[in-house]
Order: C-alpha cells, then sequence, then structure tokens
C-alpha cells in the first residue's frame, strides 16, 4: 500500500521565494498522477520534496502511513527517473542498474539476477556490458527506468522523463511507461510540462501554476470541466479560444454579447450557470472544434470572420482568424472535407452546447460541473 | 480536512547533518589557516617591530620598518629592478608562447611532438634550468661565449645580467603561455577564418582581424599571470646571480630573503614583505579594473 | 585561352598552398631548436666526457659520448637519496592535494550550509597572497616548532592548496547535479559519492591536477632551502643547486644530475598531457 499523502505542504526558499504554496493532494495506491504546469509552476520542486531532495518548509507529508518529512530519500522508498537520465558514465549499463542493490549489500549473483530480470522486459539484455555513452537516447532512458525498477519502490517518481527525446521516441516511450505502470502495479507520479503527455498517461493530473494546485482531476474533466481559464486554456491543443464578452439576461433566458453578436445560451449551459445573468462581465471559452463552418450568417450563432491563415494537416484543417471580442488570434478546427481559402470571408458558428464560461476577476468557472463520462465511468472517481 | 489538524513540522536537521559540511572543509581550514593566515597576519605584525636575530618581536616602532625601507635607496633600487625585471619576462615570455602557438595553430604531421615540446618548460625547474644557464654562460667552455666570440663573464656585467635572469623566467613561463595561447587559439572558430577568405581577407588581415581580437581576453590573462609569476621569481636568481653584480639583479623577493634569512632583519623584510603583497595586489586590481572598463567599450 | 590562364592560377594556388604546408614544417624545426636549445644543450652535456668540453671540435657535440656522468654523479653527492625524498613529497603532496581539494570542492558544490560563500571566497583569496609574503611567518613557526630538517616540513604546509580547490569547484560547476540526487536516491552516502563516482569522472581534471601538483612539488626550491639543512631530507633541486660546478668534472656531472632530475617531471608532464584530452561526462546527460 502506498498512498502519498501532501498535507497543506510548502516550499519557501532560503530567499523568500514561495515555490509552493499549501498543496495539499490525496494519491491512491497504484494510481498514475501527472503534475504539469508552465515551467516556475513548482510541479518539479513538489515531485523533488515527495523523493526528500528538497526539504519541506511546511506541512506533512506521508508516502504509505509513514510520516516522511525527515526522511533521506534512500529511506522512503521511491525510486527516480531523472529528466537527464542521471546514469553514472563510468559504469556499464548492468553496474548503472545494480548500484542501489550493491549499496544496501545484495550479493553480486542476487544483484545481477535481478538486473537480468528487469533488462528482459526494458530489451537491454544486449546492451548490459556498454557504457551509457554508447547507447542511443532511448536506451539511456529505459536503462534509467530500469535502476528505479530493480529497487521495488512504493512509489516512482519521474521528472520530465521524456523531453530529451526526439518526437517520434517519446510517443513510444509514452506506452512503455504506460505498459510498465500496469505492469508495476505500483503509484506512478510523473511530472511534465506537455499536457499532451499529460492527459495521455495520468490517470489522473495536476495542473499546477506559481505553486498552486489549479484542478486535480481526471484528464476528461480537464478538457471537459476546466476549474478556471487557466487550466482551460493550459489542457488541449490548439489552445481554447477566449473572449471577452458580458453575461445578460434576454427574453430566450441567459446570454453572451459580444460587440455585434448576442449568442443565447443553450439550455443546458444554462442550467449548470451557477450566477445569475446580470450584464457582468465574463471570459468566454470555446475550443477550435466546437467551431464550425457555417454557409449562411444568417444561421444561429454564427460571426464573419477573416481567415488569416490555413493549415491543412491532414486529419484537421486549421483556421487562424481574428475575432473583435477576443485578445489574440482564433483557432477553428474543421473537418478536412471543408476548403477554406485563406484571406477570406467566411461564416463561423459557434456551438453553444460546449461554451465555457469563467468570472473576469477570479477567473474561476461560472458553470457547475457536468458529467463527462456518458458512455461508462472511470475506474477512479474524481475527488477535488 | 480540517486546518487546526496539520501539524507544521519544521525540517530538522540532525547535529551531525550541521557537523558535516565542516567535516569535508576540515583539512582546508586547518591547514589555511595555519600556514596562511596566521603568518599572514604575523609578517603584518611583525613589520611593525624591531626583531632579534631569532625573529622575536623586540620592540614596537610602528612605521619605522617602513619608513626606513621607503627611504632606503636599497630597495628603490630593487623596486627598479623588479619592474624591468617583469617588464622583459612578460614581453618575451608573451612572445615567445604566442609564436609557438601561432606555429602549431594548423594540424601538420608531428604537430604533437612539437606542441608537446613548447609546453615541457611549464614541467622544468627553475633550478635546473638555471643550473644549465651557468654552464651556458660559463667564461671559459660556456657555449653563449664561444658562438658570439665573446671572452668575459656576462652574469658580471651588471646590464646583461639582469637581461639574462629575466628571459630564463621568460623561457620558464613560455610553456604555459603557450599552453593558454594555443587554447586561445583553438576556440576561435574554422567558420570565422572561411567567412573571411570567402570575403576576401588575406593571411595577415585574417590575422589582424580575427586572431588579434578574439585573443585580447587570453593575452590579458596571460600577461596578469606572468607579471605574478615574475614577481615571485626566486630560485633562478639566487643560484645565478645572488641579487648581484652589485644590486643589478636584487629584485624585491630576493631582498626580502636577504633581509631576513641573511641579514636576519626579519622585522624589516615583513615590511618588504607586506609592501610585495601591495604591489601584487594593486596590479592585480589595475589589469582587472583596465579589462573591465576595456570590456566595456568592446 | 581563358581556361589556360584560370589554369594557371589555379597552379599558382596550389604551389602556395604546398609550400604554405612546408614552410610550416621547416618554421617548426627551426623553432623547436631555438626554443629547446637549453634542453638539448644540457643533454649534450651530459653525455660528454669532461675533456671534451675544451676541444675546439667539440663545442656542441661530444666527441666521445659516454654515460658515465649518470652513474658519477651518484658518486658525488647522495643524489639517490635526494631522488627518494623529493618522489616522497612529491607523491605524498599531490596524494593529499587531490583528496583535500575534492573534498572542498564536494562540500562547496554540493552541501548547503551557511557560510559557503564567504568560506570559498576565504579560501580563493589566499591564491592573492604571494608565498613569498607569508614564508617569513611561515620559517620562523615551523623552526619554532623544531620542524626543520624534517620531511614532514616539507609536505604538510602543501597539502591544502587554494588553487587545486579552485580547479575542482571550477570541474564541479558542469557536473551535473542530477547525478548527485541519483545517487542520494539509491543510497549512496557523500562520502561514497566523493570517492565511487564523482571523482571517477572528473579523472582528467584529477589527472591534470595531479601533473601540476608533482610538477610543482617536484621542482619547490625556496621552502625546502629554508627549512632542510641535512642531506637526509634534502630535496633533488637542493642538493644539484648545492653541487660545485667550478671545474669542468664537475660541470658535466652537475648536468648530467640536472637532466637527471628533469626526468620524472618531464615523464609525468607527457603522459598527464595525453590524459588530460577528453572529459569523462559525455554521454551522461542526454546525447
Amino acid at each position: 500500500m502506498a498512498e502519498v499523502v501532501l498535507k497543506n505542504i510548502g516550499k519557501t526558499y532560503t530567499n523568500g521565494y514561495q515555490a509552493i504554496k499549501g498543496l495539499n493532494l490525496d494519491i491512491k495506491d497504484k494510481e498514475f498522477v501527472v503534475f504539469v504546469g508552465p515551467s516556475g509552476s513548482g510541479k518539479s520542486t513538489a515531485l523533488r520534496m515527495i523523493a526528500g531532495l528538497e526539504t519541506i518548509s511546511e506541512g506533512e507529508m506521508y508516502i504509505g502511513d509513514t510520516l516522511v518529512n525527515n526522511i533521506p530519500p534512500k529511506d522512503r522508498d521511491i525510486a527516480m527517473v531523472f529528466q537527464s537520465y542521471a546514469l553514472y558514465p563510468h559504469m556499464s549499463v548492468r553496474d548503472n542498474i545494480a548500484f542501489s542493490l550493491k549499496l544496501k549489500g545484495v550479493p553480486k549473483a542476487e544483484r545481477y539476477k535481478r538486473v537480468a530480470e528487469v533488462a528482459e522486459p526494458l530489451e537491454l539484455t544486449e546492451v548490459l556490458d556498454r557504457k551509457p555513452s554508447a547507447l542511443s537516447g532511448g536506451q539511456r532512458q529505459r536503462v534509467a527506468l530500469g535502476r528505479a525498477m530493480v529497487r521495488n519502490p512504493k512509489v516512482f517518481l519521474l521528472d520530465e522523463p521524456l523531453s530529451n527525446l526526439d518526437a517520434k521516441l517519446r510517443v513510444s516511450m509514452r506506452s512503455t511507461i504506460a505498459e510498465l505502470h500496469r505492469q508495476l502495479e505500483t503509484t506512478f507520479i510523473y511530472v511534465t510540462h506537455d499536457q499532451t503527455e499529460a492527459m495521455t498517461m495520468g490517470d489522473r493530473i495536476v495542473v499546477l501554476d506559481y505553486g498552486d494546485v489549479m484542478q486535480f482531476d481526471t484528464p476528461g474533466n480537464l478538457y471537459a470541466n476546466p476549474e478556471n481559464k487557466f487550466v482551460a486554456e493550459f489542457i488541449g491543443s490548439p489552445q481554447m479560444n477566449i473572449l471577452n464578452g458580458k453575461l445578460i439576461q434576454t427574453e430566450d433566458g441567459p446570454a453572451l454579447e459580444f460587440p455585434r453578436e448576442v449568442f443565447v445560451l443553450s439550455d443546458d449551459i444554462a442550467s449548470r450557470l451557477r450566477v445569475e445573468a446580470k450584464g457582468q462581465l465574463v471570459y468566454v471559452g470555446i475550443r477550435p472544434e466546437d467551431l464550425y463552418y457555417a454557409e449562411k450568417k444568417d444561421d444561429k450563432n454564427v460571426i464573419t470572420a477573416y481567415t488569416k491563415n490555413v493549415e491543412q494537416v491532414g486529419a484537421d484543417t486549421f483556421v487562424y482568424f481574428d475575432f473583435l471580442s477576443a485578445d489574440r488570434e482564433c483557432t477553428a478546427r474543421f473537418n478536412p472535407a471543408r476548403y477554406v481559402d485563406v484571406r477570406q470571408d467566411i461564416f463561423i458558428r459557434f456551438d453553444m452546447s460546449k461554451i465555457h464560461i469563467f468570472d473576469k476577476e477570479t477567473e474561476v468557472s461560472l458553470l457547475d460541473p457536468f458529467d463527462f463520462y456518458l458512455e461508462g465511468t472511470p475506474g477512479k472517481s474524481s475527488i477535488v | 480536512m480540517e486546518k487546526s489538524d496539520i501539524k507544521i513540522i519544521e525540517e530538522e536537521k540532525s547535529f551531525k547533518q550541521k557537523l558535516q559540511p565542516w567535516g569535508y572543509l576540515l583539512p582546508t581550514i586547518v591547514i589555511l589557516t595555519i600556514f596562511m593566515f596566521i603568518p599572514f597576519f604575523q609578517t603584518i605584525i611583525r613589520s611593525l617591530f624591531f626583531t632579534d636575530n631569532f625573529g622575536k618581536m623586540q620592540n614596537f616602532i610602528g612605521f619605522g620598518n617602513y619608513i626606513e625601507l621607503l627611504t632606503s635607496s636599497s630597495f628603490w633600487n630593487s623596486v627598479w629592478v623588479s619592474f624591468r625585471f617583469v617588464l622583459i619576462v612578460v614581453l618575451v615570455g608573451v612572445v615567445l608562447g604566442f609564436v609557438s602557438a601561432l606555429l602549431t595553430q594548423k594540424a601538420f604531421p608531428g604537430l604533437a611532438f612539437f606542441s608537446t615540446s613548447y609546453a615541457t618548460p611549464m614541467a622544468i625547474a627553475s633550478v635546473g634550468m638555471a643550473l644549465i644557464f651557468q654552464v651556458m654562460l660559463n667564461p671559459s667552455v660556456g657555449i653563449i661565449n664561444k658562438i658570439l666570440g665573446a671572452h668575459g663573464n656576462m652574469l658580471a656585467d651588471p646590464g646583461k645580467a639582469l637581461i639574462i635572469v629575466a628571459i630564463l623566467t621568460a623561457w620558464l613561463n613560455s610553456g604555459m603561455n603557450y599552453l593558454y595561447f594555443s587554447s586561445g587559439l583553438a576556440s576561435i572558430s574554422d567558420s570565422q577564418y572561411e567567412a573571411a577568405s570567402i570575403d576576401g581577407a588575406n593571411g595577415f588581415q585574417q590575422f589582424m582581424y580575427i586572431t588579434v581580437p578574439a585573443l585580447r581576453p587570453t593575452t590579458f590573462f596571460v600577461i596578469v599571470t606572468n607579471i605574478i609569476n615574475a614577481f615571485q621569481s626566486f630560485g633562478q636568481i639566487n643560484i645565478l646571480t645572488k641579487g648581484g653584480p652589485g644590486e643589478a639583479t636584487n629584485v624585491i623577493v630576493f631582498d626580502i630573503y636577504r633581509e631576513a634569512f641573511m641579514n636576519y632583519r626579519y622585522g624589516f623584510a615583513s615590511a618588504e614583505s607586506v609592501i610585495l603583497f601591495l604591489i601584487i595586489l594593486a596590479l592585480t586590481i589595475l589589469m582587472f579594473y583596465i579589462r573591465s572598463k576595456g570590456g566595456k567599450v568592446q | 585561352m581563358k581556361a589556360k590562364a584560370l589554369n594557371a592560377a589555379e597552379l599558382k594556388y596550389i604551389r602556395h598552398e604546398k609550400m604554405k604546408k612546408w614552410g610550416g614544417i621547416i618554421l617548426n624545426i627551426a623553432w623547436w631548436a631555438f626554443l629547446m636549445f637549453p634542453l638539448i644543450y644540457a643533454f649534450l652535456m651530459s653525455v660528454k666526457p669532461p675533456a671534451d668540453l675544451y676541444d675546439p671540435n667539440a663545442i656542441l657535440f661530444p666527441k666521445n659520448p659516454t654515460l658515465s656522468n649518470f652513474t658519477d654523479v651518484f658518486k658525488v653527492a647522495p643524489v639517490g637519496r635526494y631522488i627518494l625524498n623529493t618522489v616522497l613529497v612529491a607523491v605524498l603532496i599531490t596524494l593529499s592535494q587531490i583528496v583535500t581539494s575534492f573534498l572542498s570542492a564536494f562540500a562547496f558544490r554540493f552541501l548547503k550550509f551557511k557560510g559557503n560563500k564567504f568560506l570559498y571566497g576565504l579560501v580563493i583569496s589566499t591564491m592573492m597572497v604571494p608565498g613569498e609574503a607569508v614564508i617569513i611567518s611561515q620559517f620562523l613557526m615551523v623552526s619554532s616548532w623544531g620542524w626543520t630538517d624534517t620531511l614532514m616540513v616539507l609536505v604538510i604546509p602543501h597539502i591544502v592548496s587554494a588553487f587545486n580547490i579552485f580547479l575542482a569547484v571550477q570541474s564541479l560547476e558542469n557536473f551535473p547535479y542530477e547525478i548527485y540526487e541519483s545517487a542520494k536516491v539509491d543510497g549512496c552516502s557523500d562520502l561514497n559519492f566523493v570517492f565511487t563516482i564523482m571523482m571517477p569522472l572528473l579523472k582528467p581534471t584529477i589527472g591534470s591536477m595531479a601533473v601540476r601538483s608533482f610538477i610543482s612539488a617536484w621542482n619547490m626550491y625556496m621552502w625546502p632551502l629554508l627549512t632542510t639543512n641535512n642531506d637526509n631530507v634534502r630535496t633533488i633541486q637542493i642538493g644539484l643547486s648545492m653541487l660545485n660546478a667550478e671545474d669542468s668534472q664537475s660541470m658535466v656531472l652537475m648536468i648530467a644530475g640536472v637532466v637527471i632530475s628533469m626526468i620524472p617531471s618531464l615523464l609525468i608532464f607527457v603522459i598527464g598531457q595525453k590524459s588530460m584530452v577528453k572529459g569523462l561526462t559525455s554521454g551522461a546527460v542526454k546525447g
């Protein structure tokens, strides 16, 4: 059993910089949790505090049932995979993997047996006698994983392990790690700045910004029910479009007012609205895939847009356009079968049932979350 | 979760953890304290005292030693000799090292042999080299007189003696200078020369507009270390000239040695040591000041 | 016609390039002979029988080369003893400087403690103090302890070198911090880390440090001159400089002694230069 529990964990550096503010997390046994956020969000600091590489300024941290605040890394029963792999360059792959066992005083024969066991699934058997410098990037990465696996830790900590690999290798290592998690049945905590990596790998994801948890949820919920503007923009690629609007009450119900258009909210959005519409300023979010090509302007919820750039990537066509009430360029993701010319006025329809609304001041969502998993329920229920 | 049931656990460092860094630094702290810091302050204190033949401080005379020093023509002679000595050492040493580096800038068969040779003066003792020079300059059998067809003892000539010990010192420094210059040259990327040759620069122009500016920081560094080294030259002077003839090669370090260990005037020599320290300190600061100004212009 | 003119220019260019290459080699040979002349001369002197010194036909090259000077020099002075002393002193100084430098550098780079920067600054500042500025006090101090005429007095004051600490800290600047953390997670103690991971990875630095320390210890002159006055503890440099070289006989013997004294430091230098070439850390961190 290895839950990882963080109670009000804080980290303040001696220069007064507060890297982590009151972090509360309840990571369950065998769960794959991803810490994601931009650089400086404190995600690595949080991981390193769990590892014991960074002292904990305040709060309590438990691994299993043990309070680990003042336990050195080697006694926390964790293993860590570093961004740079941090292999020992002067040791062979075998000795790299066996090093922690050697320090524990495991006899040589037993050590090498264990090495052989972890090398097999990682396809490292052939290269056990080589030095790290003679390995490819992917192999080095697997040695780093092997070095962690051989210790049979309660918790696996991975700090941006894929960021030094090329794009293709990254995708394949993603499934290697996911498969490893299924096989080992231990708790994984994984840090990345790449939201795609987070979304594809995590059972649950902690989105961090400036040392604060923005949301801790399943990938589906982060995508469908972002708690705030930060999460909404951070998750999803291309980014969610954010527009400035006003939440007003019309005779058809609550609606969003833009300088030239008024779009009435769909019924289910209106029913999830947490506040009364009384003309307050809001941020309106809509994902590129929730924008559609429209034939005519007089359809409902349609705007006119001038296409600045069109990218055909095969499966999708991305259309970039300016919209008066948006602070930056907007993106729409169209069916590739629809040919769109660049530098042209086109009509774009908003799917008003997929809209997100955030308070202008607090940037917190003004919509109640809805049940995203309509078909089948995920094994792990979301706790916030 | 209630805030109240969260204990704030302060990070604790055990006594052992707190002590640990000092354990690693113990030899350094002990040795530097005993053999650097204490002697350094003792030198300053001793310089304010009149000392007996065993170095015991007899009576406090304030700046007496300094006043005596600064009013003695012998000391000013030492300063002047040191200044000329350092000048020759730096000039000759820089030229020797720089020419060697230029000659080995491009690859050719046998490069490894030549570059190792040019660096070897680093490994040569001042004593050994001084003894070789002694034989080379021997009035009756030395090669130098035979080549020049001369008969006199050059080391007995006040003008030549200083030049000879300075050239010897420059030679000793040339190996180190060579290494610095050639690593400076190696850090200039080939593409700069290629771009220049495509732009139509000939060999000399490439040297003037690429090599020389790129080596400016290296040259600065070499000059500073050479000056500091030169001020500390002792072995070659003690063996070849003992400060003579007359006081023609009586550089400050040798004068300190003479006053302290031949005349047993420890307090007086300490005052001279302090002045030597101040001269080197001032020169170092001056050089860095010049460089920081030069750096801004660029 | 135009093609022919171009060919001539090309030929000129090719000749020019060839000349540059050969010119470089010839210049190097000339420069080498000039720069290395004192050493060449010393070698030639050391194989000269004393009689050759006055022979006008043997000014540079010996007429009857002999190796007897190399054996005879051991008879006029306890050169064997000097060499043994110097080897002992130089090896002890080198080994202890390497250990103390890396232990200190480890603490400065990896351990967080109050006064870290201040202490490092203090250590570095001692590089500014010329040895001659403190040598009087050092000498009076060790002689008051009765340390003179021992090997200890030659070694102990030199087991720490501020310059080598600086060098070690510099070499750790580029040392991947994650390797230290990784070792920590693996359960490696700090002392174990220093000796089994950090130092093996810094072999090139250790190599150049060893070469420097050994050579400067081997060539040390002023300190042993002051503190030793006895053949049993004399180093080779002092021993050689005490040799009498008035007549031709003793002159060639002394030069033979000088040549012998240069062999260890030159050998270490030549070997060490090769080992300094390549850093070991490549491949440790990404590719």
